[in-house]
Formats: structure tokens, C-alpha cells, sequence
């Protein structure tokens, strides 16, 4: 156990670094998307600032914060400062009970790689998810215009109705591995069938809970071909399109940081988390995990880019359809399967 | 160790599990039936109210032998306790809720909202009335009360055309709503105060404590007892906590006035019976003023307003609040004294033998309001039912029948129920009480001889003689008949509610002659 | 002694959420106000070591419900609340009235419950504990509430998702 001066100064540490890490991914995740966009539109994408545009994000968060900041006169101004707050905090926050990683012992101090591990982990991000959606239904409503309005709404509406088929999707998961923890759950799935197939859950028979909760993720993170709340053909800009300047970026900042949140969770509950062929040196044993999970971070990451590129947007009683008729069933059934067989073998 | 679940608990959970497969059962059924088909509905709903009986039949067969003591049986980890009095309630509820189908599909048909989830909703009460009877848990008996009052409010608001039906339903959605809230609030310290959510347990930790202090109760459980009693007298609509009650009675579908005022006050009476005898009897002198206080203001409250109503479902609802009020002292009666006196059972007794009664006599009052109503006139003021006797004249002496026997009249059921609380009160010394009860039956006469007055005496204002169905010729029969047959021969009934009770001795109607 | 002056932090938030709730005019804000409750309350929970119920809380109120609140008063565009006589009247009887109830509540509650200490998470509130009560001890109340879901789904069906008839004739106005 450590000593709660130590503890204090050990979490402060980790949540500097946790936040610090997450704010260039989110910058180099929109840097990403440019560039796959780009190349699949046949085109560069960002080139001139720096090699490969590399230094793009900068340019951008400068732009953002040098730029005015404009506030609508019509607004409900309380509101309307507080909803891209709102959303950037939950989207945060998330992140700061995910391990991206095992226990590690640096200069006597044994600490997980993550901020704090909670039994219920799993729990309170989806806790803390649910409550993102206030900073987008606020924003569509205190702008006090039609658009933000709409945008708001379908936002809600949709991101409340795909979070039961998420959640259900993630029920088959915590059957398997019995437990809330992420740490617990990604230890269950350490090993391979037949030595080479590795014994991650969405090779386990959670095929159809993944399907679901990549389906549900994408409508969670208003991403093509969900992002209706923001669908400029119908709306403008959707919720935020009363924002500019840095408020606009945090909206901005908290739909990347919701998919990377996502991203960890699909990989953590589904990709086997941070396991992965071990080799070499004691010192790259003990970074290969933390590379396994960005890497597979990265690949869930990219999907999302690459089938932004692909398909076309859903029209919304399509949407809303999908996931009511289609979705929530399918988990459901998942569910049942997966329960029964985990009883009868037990 | 565990344990886990037997063929028993199944057994005793069998008129639940089969209401609610008759009821998904009709919701399914629903949207394959043309619109001229719709009665099919009611026909699936009785079934279920038939097999559900088997299930109480069988269960009473395989369980309930034996003589003496509340024989029963627990189920699902105690949280059912299926006993005598259970089933009693059991075949109240599956009764009233039998005559309130037979009277409601012409009245649907009529008011063109013949939907399939109009039975539906009404087995799926009878569900949760029977968990609230059966229930030993309060998370059980919670949960069974908001499923009978979730479907009533929304069996309230049925007729959607009508702006009286749906301000019913609103106003008893937002009041009852409440008043399960500060119910539930006063479970939440019950449990706080026990640790326990059984009954049992919860009684057994209340007489410790009262024993720890010198037969003083803890501020704690009177505040817990307080808001627990508000919500159950809210539940049975006892003045102060009534006023929702003539409302919601007057802007339901008619035939759903007759199922809550037998089978959901029934429900309620079950409840509070369970609570407070069952559960809370170590507490029986700190409620007993407060009961005091409520039954005379509610007779009081009740008799009065009820005396210059001209909505015959108001009248109604006014008198149902007052019968309400006699009820209450049969439990003043069975709480002032120890369970080993006379008095406690008399009361018991009267509280049992008055809501069968009731059941039928009320239910059948209401099946004749029902059939006033056709395609041109609502039927429920007291100039629609003017000249019933010319117009139908079976049906008006029926009435007149039931009337009677609200009013409690000697050679009709209605005077039984009265006479075991009147007696009741008498053995355990509570004269003005019962001076007054007495003084306030004669009150009800004046308003229901009003009904009868203007039914024999007036002229009608329509003409043309009174169509029935079969299906309210049937409940009209069943409820008259009743009426009458327990008024003639109590004894039977009178037994019937001893062996709930668990009683062996003679039945004491023998008491009239000493 | 961390754990103490959390709860007394997050009480304070919660009693000023609730006040607040009522004090404000905008409905918007006074359901703000509520999900303020909300979410200190589940932290409370968490405190007393009831985890689950946390989460729980969270998830269901905070994420789902009050969502669906807000959702309702965006929908209307529910203007301020205007101050009637009557609602005048009640502030009057209505602040004293609470005040009395709630320290009088409060002092039955702190002078005569026979309550002692008890180590935080020494009490059940582990998931595996809440699915045991669940699926065990408290089977028969969960499956009945699955029937209570599913009427109010009804209910709500029956009364606003259908078209309202028309009758055939006028009905007699009462």
C-alpha cells in the first residue's frame, strides 16, 4: 500500500500525463482524418505546416484561440457558455478509468497504468458517457435556434436510444469475464485457441455483441453515417452551429475524445486489451503491451475515419429504426445466448 | 447454501404467472381482430379470470387444509406468503374483476374504444393486487401496488374522447404518484429501523424495540408509521386523503368505476390490513387514535357531501368513501384490543364480510349505471336514470336491491357487514363510536332512497325501453342474486370468512340473539 | 476523515441542488438543478460504499431519465414560470411548513434512531451482492416489475400513440 501523500502525488502525476496524452491524441486524430479523408478523396489532405502537415493541430488550437469569440444575442447565455464545458469535462473524464496497460514498478512504486482502478470501471464510463449527451442537448437549446435546436434534439433522441443497445452489447462481455473490472475483463482474455488464434472475446463468441457495439458507438459519437445531429445538408452545422472560436473546439475536442474513449473500450473489452505477442528484452516486454493497445486503438480509430470516407449518412427514421428494430433485438438476443451457454458450461 | 426455487413457489405464484399470459396473450391476439371482433378480447380476459380461479382452487386444494392459525404457505424466499386471507382476497379480486368484464363490453363498443389493452391492463392489475394481498415483503407489496394503481390510471383515462376521463386520470395519476411516494418513504425508515424488508421481521424488531423501551415507540417508527399510513389511507380513500376519489370515479370509463371502487379498494384494504395487522401490530396504540380520528371524519365527510350530489358516479363515490369510513371501524375495534378477544376477530370479520359484500352490491349498482349509457346519453345524473322502472323494470327493482343493501338494510348483504362492526365496536367498548356509525347508516339512506325515488317516482324523460347485453344481463344477475342469497343465508359466507381467518369456533351470528 | 468531509462537501451539494431546484423560474434549470442531485447523491452512494447503486444511479437518473426531462422541456420550449396568487400563497405556508417538517424530521431522525457505526463497505454493495438480492431474495418483486415496465410502455401507447376517434354522434356535454 502506499502512503496517501504518495498516492496523491502519483494520481496528480498520472492525470497530468492521462490529460496531456489525450489532448495530442485527440490533435493528431483530427490530423489523421484529414489526411485518410484526403487520400481517399484523392487528394493530400494538410501539407504545408511542417512535414506531412504534421504540424497542423498547432496551427488550428492557435487559430481557435486567437480567433473572436462571437456570442449570438439571442442566446441563453448561462447555458450557452456552459454546454461545450459540459461536454469537454464528460469527455475527459471518461477517460481517466481506462488502463492502457498492466502494473508497473517505477522507483519502488507500484501503480496500475491508469488513473485509479475501480472494480466497477466499466460502470461508471458509461455513467459518465451518458451524462455527455446534457453538453450537446444544452448547446442545441441555448443557442435558441432552429438548427441547434433540431441538432440537439436528434442528438439526445439518438444517443439515449443507442445507448441501451451499447450497453446491452457490453452485457455478454461482463457474462464471460464476471466481472466490472476492465483489468479483470481484459485478463480473461489472455491466451490463444489452438496457439495461434488469440482468445480475444470478439473471437469468443461475442462476434454479434461486437457488430452491435460498433453500430451503437458510431451513433454514440454522432460519427458518419450517424451524424445526423450535425448533418450540414439539413442543418447547418447542427448543435453547434451558434459556436465559434474556442467553444466550437471543445465540442470539437470532446467528439474525438469521446471516439478515442470509445476506440479503448472496443479494445479493452473486445481486442483482448493490451495482450499481444511478447518478445525481447525485459524493457520492450514491458512496452509492448502499452504498443499492442495503441495500436489497436489506432486501428479502431482508423476504421472510423475510413468509413467516414465510404458511406453515405441515414436518413433519421432510418436511424432511429435501425436501432430500436434491428439493433436492441439482436443484443438482446446475444444476451440470452450468451447467458445460457455460459450457464450450461458452468 | 442456497437454497433455491421448488415446484411450491411455482404452484403459489400460478394465478399470477397465468393472469399476466392471458394478458400478453390478449395484447397479441389484439392486432390480429377485426374491429366487429373486439369481444373476442373479453371472452380471452374472462377465460384468464377462470383459469386464474382453477390456479387459486388448486393451490387452496394442495395447501390451505388443515384447521386453525393462519395456514399458508411462503414462497420465492418469504417475499409471498400465500394464506387463507390471501386467497380470500384472491377470489374477491378475480370476482369483481369477472363482472367488470361482463359489464364493460357493451359500454366499450358504445363508447368506440373496444382496444384489447383494456382487458389486458385489467388482469394486469389483478396481478399486482395479488401480490399486494399475497405479499409478505414491502418491496413486493410496493411493487404490486404500482402495478394495480399504473394500470388503473391509465384504465381511468381510457375513453381519450372525453375531457372528464383524461382530467381523471391526470389528477389520479399526480395524486396517487404522491402518495406513493411519502408510502414508500415510510417503508424506506421501516426498513432503516429494522434492517428488514419482511413483514415478519419487521414486526418481531418493532415489538423488541418497544419492549427496550418501556412500551414506548420510537419517534422513528412513528414517523415512519405516520407517512406509511397516510399512503395506505390515500389508497382507500379516506377523508382527508379522498379527494381524488370522487373524481377519478366520476371521469372513468363506468364499468372501470365499478372494478376500482370493488376490486381496487379491495386491493388496498388487503394491503393496509397486511401492514398494519400483520406487520405492524406492535405499533396498534400509536395508530389507533389516528384511525379513530379518520373514520369519523370520513364517515362525517363523506355522509355530508354525498347529500347533495346529482352525478350518480360522484353519489356513488361519495358513498364508497363512507362504507370506506364503517370499514375503518372494524379495524378500530380489532386494534384496540388483543388478538385473543372476541373483538379482534369480530372486526376482522366485519372488514372481510363487508368487501364481498360490497363486491357484488356496489358492482351491481354500477353495471346498472353502465347500462344507462347509450349512443346519445352519457347516463350518469340522476334525471338519466328517472323512470328506470318504466323502462326496464327488472332492472330497477334490482337497483333498488342493491340500493337497499348499501344502504344496509336487514334482510339484504349489505346489513351483515355493518352488523359484525357495529358488534365489534360494541364488545370492545366503543359506544359513541358506535352511536355515531349507526346515526350516519341512517343518512345513507336519505341519499340512496333519493336514487330510488327518482327512479320509481319520476317520470323518465326518454321513452323507449332499455337495451341489455348479455353480458350485463349475466353480471346483473350474479350480483342480485348474491346480494340477496347472503343477505338469506349468511351463515355460509360468514363461514367462508372464518376459515380465512383461520377460525374453528361456531359462527357467532348466534350473538344477534343474546 | 477524507471520506467524512467528501460526504459533508457532497450533502451541502445536494440540499443547495434541491433548493436551487425550487428557487429557479426556468424549468430548464431547475432540471439542471435536479441532475446536480442527482449525481452528488451517487457520489454519496459511492462514499457509503455502495458502488453498484452509484453507477447505477448515474447511469439510470442522471443519464437516462433526466435526459428525457430536458429532452421534454426543449420540446415545449417551456417559457418561465409566472407567480399567481396562488403559488404566492404557498411560498407563504409552503417555506415555514417544510422548514418545521424538515427539523423535525431531522431531530427524530439524529436524537432517537438506535443507529451505530459501521465501516464503510463492511455493508453489501458489490454487483455480485445486488445480483444475488436480485435474482434470489428478491426474485419475485423483479419479475413483477418487468409487468410494471411493460404496462406503463402500454399506457403510454394507449393514451397518446393511437389517433383519438371520432364518435359517430356528438356526445351531451355534462
Amino acid at each position: 500500500m502506499l502512503s496517501i501523500t504518495t498516492f496523491v502525488i502519483v494520481s496528480i502525476i498520472k492525470s497530468v500525463i492521462a490529460i496531456l496524452l489525450l489532448l495530442t491524441a485527440v490533435a493528431y486524430t483530427v490530423w489523421l482524418e484529414r489526411k485518410v479523408v484526403g487520400h481517399i478523396q484523392n487528394r493530400w489532405g494538410p501539407t504545408r505546416v511542417g512535414p506531412f502537415g504534421l504540424l497542423q493541430p498547432l496551427a488550428d488550437g492557435l487559430k481557435f484561440i486567437l480567433k473572436e469569440d462571437l456570442t449570438p444575442p439571442h442566446v441563453y447565455k448561462p447555458l450557452y457558455i456552459a454546454a461545450p464545458m459540459i461536454a469537454v469535462i464528460f469527455a475527459i473524464t471518461s477517460i481517466s478509468l481506462i488502463p492502457i496497460g498492466n502494473w508497473v514498478s517505477i522507483a519502488g512504486i507500484h501503480t496500475p497504468l491508469e488513473i485509479t482502478d475501480v472494480n466497477i470501471g466499466l460502470l461508471i464510463i458509461l455513467g459518465i458517457t451518458s451524462m455527455g449527451v446534457y453538453g450537446v442537448a444544452l448547446a442545441g437549446w441555448s443557442s435558441n435556434s432552429k438548427y441547434s435546436l433540431l441538432g440537439g434534439l436528434r442528438a439526445s433522441a439518438q444517443m439515449v436510444s443507442y445507448e441501451i443497445s451499447l450497453g446491452l452489447s457490453l452485457v455478454g462481455v461482463l457474462i464471460m469475464a464476471g466481472s466490472f473490472s476492465l483489468r479483470t475483463i481484459v485478463d480473461a482474455q489472455g491466451g490463444t485457441f489452438w496457439g495461434f488464434i488469440p482468445r480475444w472475446n470478439v473471437f469468443h463468441g461475442q462476434e454479434v455483441a461486437f457488430f452491435v457495439y460498433l453500430m451503437s458507438a458510431f451513433a454514440e459519437t454522432n460519427r458518419v453515417p450517424f451524424d445526423l445531429p450535425e448533418a450540414e445538408t439539413e442543418l447547418v452545422a447542427g448543435y453547434h452551429t451558434e459556436y465559434s472560436a474556442m467553444k466550437f473546439a471543445m465540442f470539437f475536442m470532446a467528439e474525438y475524445a469521446n471516439m478515442i474513449t470509445v476506440a479503448c473500450l472496443a479494445t479493452l473489452l473486445f481486442l483482448g486489451g493490451w495482450h499481444g505477442p511478447l518478445f525481447g528484452p525485459p524493457l520492450l516486454q514491458g512496452i509492448l503491451p502499452v504498443f499492442w493497445f495503441v495500436l489497436k486503438v489506432f486501428c479502431f480509430l482508423f476504421l472510423y475515419i475510413w468509413v467516414r470516407g465510404t458511406l453515405p449518412r441515414f436518413r433519421y427514421d432510418q436511424l432511429m429504426a435501425f436501432a430500436w428494430k434491428f439493433l436492441f433485438p439482436l443484443a438482446v438476443a446475444n444476451l440470452a445466448i450468451t447467458g445460457l451457454i455460459v450457464a450450461l458450461r458452468s | 447454501m442456497a437454497q433455491y426455487f421448488t415446484g411450491t413457489d411455482y404452484l403459489l405464484s400460478l394465478p399470477v404467472v397465468l393472469l399476466t399470459l392471458f394478458a400478453l396473450g390478449i395484447l397479441l391476439i389484439d392486432l390480429m381482430l377485426p374491429k366487429q371482433l373486439k369481444w373476442v378480447n373479453a371472452v380471452t380476459a374472462f377465460a384468464g379470470v377462470l383459469f386464474a380461479t382453477a390456479g387459486v382452487w388448486r393451490i387452496q386444494a394442495v395447501y390451505a387444509k388443515g384447521a386453525g392459525g393462519y395456514l399458508g404457505r411462503f414462497a420465492f424466499m418469504q417475499s409471498m406468503l400465500v394464506d387463507r386471507f390471501a386467497i380470500y382476497f384472491f377470489y374477491l379480486f378475480l370476482a369483481g374483476t369477472a363482472l367488470a368484464i361482463l359489464i364493460s363490453v357493451r359500454y366499450l363498443e358504445i363508447e368506440n374504444e373496444h382496444h384489447g389493452e383494456f382487458y389486458a391492463l385489467m388482469l394486469l392489475s389483478v396481478v399486482g393486487m395479488m401480490c399486494m394481498a399475497a405479499g409478505y415483503d414491502i418491496v413486493l407489496i410496493f411493487i404490486g401496488l404500482e402495478l394495480m394503481a399504473i394500470s388503473t390510471y391509465v384504465l381511468v383515462g381510457f375513453l381519450r374522447r372525453d375531457r372528464r376521463s383524461n382530467e381523471a386520470a391526470l389528477k389520479y395519476l399526480l395524486l396517487g404518484a404522491f402518495s406513493s411516494g411519502i408510502f414508500a418513504y415510510g417503508l424506506s425508515l421501516f426498513y432503516g429501523l429494522t434492517g428488514s424488508t419482511n413483514l415478519r421481521a419487521i414486526g418481531n424488531a418493532l415489538q423488541h424495540q418497544m419492549m427496550v423501551r418501556n412500551g414506548h415507540a420510537d419517534p422513528v417508527a412513528v414517523l415512519a408509521l405516520i407517512t406509511t399510513a397516510t399512503g395506505l389511507l390515500f389508497k382507500i380513500a379516506a377523508v382527508p386523503f379522498h379527494q381524488w376519489a370522487p373524481d377519478a370515479y366520476e371521469g372513468a370509463p363506468t364499468s372501470i368505476t365499478g372494478f376500482m371502487s370493488v376490486a381496487v379498494k379491495a386491493a388496498a384494504w388487503a394491503m393496509l390490513l397486511r401492514i398494519l395487522v400483520f406487520g405492524l401490530y406492535p405499533l396498534r396504540s400509536v395508530y389507533l387514535p389516528l384511525i379513530i380520528f379518520v373514520s369519523i371524519a370520513t364517515m362525517t365527510g363523506a355522509n355530508l357531501a354525498a347529500l347533495t350530489q346529482n352525478n350518480l358516479k360522484r353519489l356513488l363515490a361519495y358513498s364508497s368513501i363512507a362504507h370506506v369510513g364503517y370499514m375503518l371501524l372494524g379495524l378500530v375495534a380489532l386494534a384496540s384490543v388483543d388478538y385473543t378477544q372476541p373483538a379482534f376477530y369480530d372486526g376482522f370479520k366485519g372488514i372481510l364480510l363487508y368487501l364481498m359484500v360490497y363486491t357484488f352490491m356496489n358492482l351491481g349498482a354500477f353495471a346498472v349505471i353502465t347500462s344507462l349509457r347509450n349512443r346519445e346519453v352519457i347516463g350518469d345524473e340522476i334525471d338519466d336514470i328517472a323512470g328506470l322502472y318504466f323502462r326496464a323494470p327488472t332492472e330497477a327493482i334490482m337497483m333498488l336491491i342493491f340500493l337497499l343493501s348499501l344502504a344496509g338494510i336487514p334482510p339484504l348483504a349489505g346489513f351483515y357487514g355493518k352488523y359484525f362492526i357495529f358488534l365489534s365496536l360494541i364488545e370492545s367498548k366503543h359506544y359513541v363510536l358506535a352511536s355515531l356509525a349507526v346515526l350516519y347508516a341512517v343518512f345513507g339512506l336519505y341519499y340512496y332512497m333519493r336514487i330510488a325515488n327518482s327512479m320509481l317516482m319520476r317520470e323518465p324523460l326518454e321513452k323507449e325501453l332499455l337495451p341489455l347485453s348479455w353480458g350485463m344481463r349475466a353480471a346483473l344477475g350474479v350480483t342480485a342474486v348474491a346480494t340477496v342469497f347472503i343477505g338469506i343465508f349468511p351463515n355460509w359466507f360468514i363461514e367462508a370468512v372464518n376459515w380465512s381467518l383461520g377460525l374453528t369456533q361456531a359462527t357467532p351470528i348466534a350473538g344477534l340473539m343474546k | 476523515m477524507l471520506h467524512l468531509a467528501l460526504f459533508t462537501i457532497f450533502g451541502a451539494v445536494a440540499v443547495a441542488g434541491a433548493v436551487n431546484l425550487l428557487v429557479q423560474r426556468h424549468p430548464i434549470n431547475s432540471a439542471l438543478s435536479l441532475i446536480a442531485v442527482m449525481a452528488s447523491l451517487s457520489v454519496e452512494y459511492l462514499l457509503l460504499g455502495a458502488e453498484f447503486v452509484a453507477a447505477v444511479q448515474v447511469i439510470v437518473y442522471a443519464g437516462a431519465i433526466m435526459v428525457l426531462f430536458v429532452f421534454v422541456i426543449m420540446l415545449l420550449n417551456a417559457g418561465e414560470e409566472e407567480l399567481t396568487r396562488g403559488s404566492r400563497v404557498a411560498i407563504l405556508v409552503g417555506i415555514p411548513g417544510v422548514l418545521i417538517g424538515a427539523v423535525l424530521i431531522a431531530w427524530t431522525l439524529v436524537q432517537h434512531s438506535g443507529t451505530g457505526e459501521v465501516a464503510i463497505g463492511a455493508l453489501p454493495g458489490r454487483p455480485e451482492t445486488i445480483g444475488w438480492l436480485l435474482f434470489h431474495d428478491f426474485l419475485l418483486p423483479f419479475e413483477v416489475t418487468s409487468i410494471l415496465v411493460l404496462i406503463a410502455i402500454m399506457g403510454a401507447v394507449v393514451l397518446a400513440g393511437r389517433p383519438v376517434p371520432t364518435s359517430q354522434q356528438p356526445r351531451k356535454e355534462a
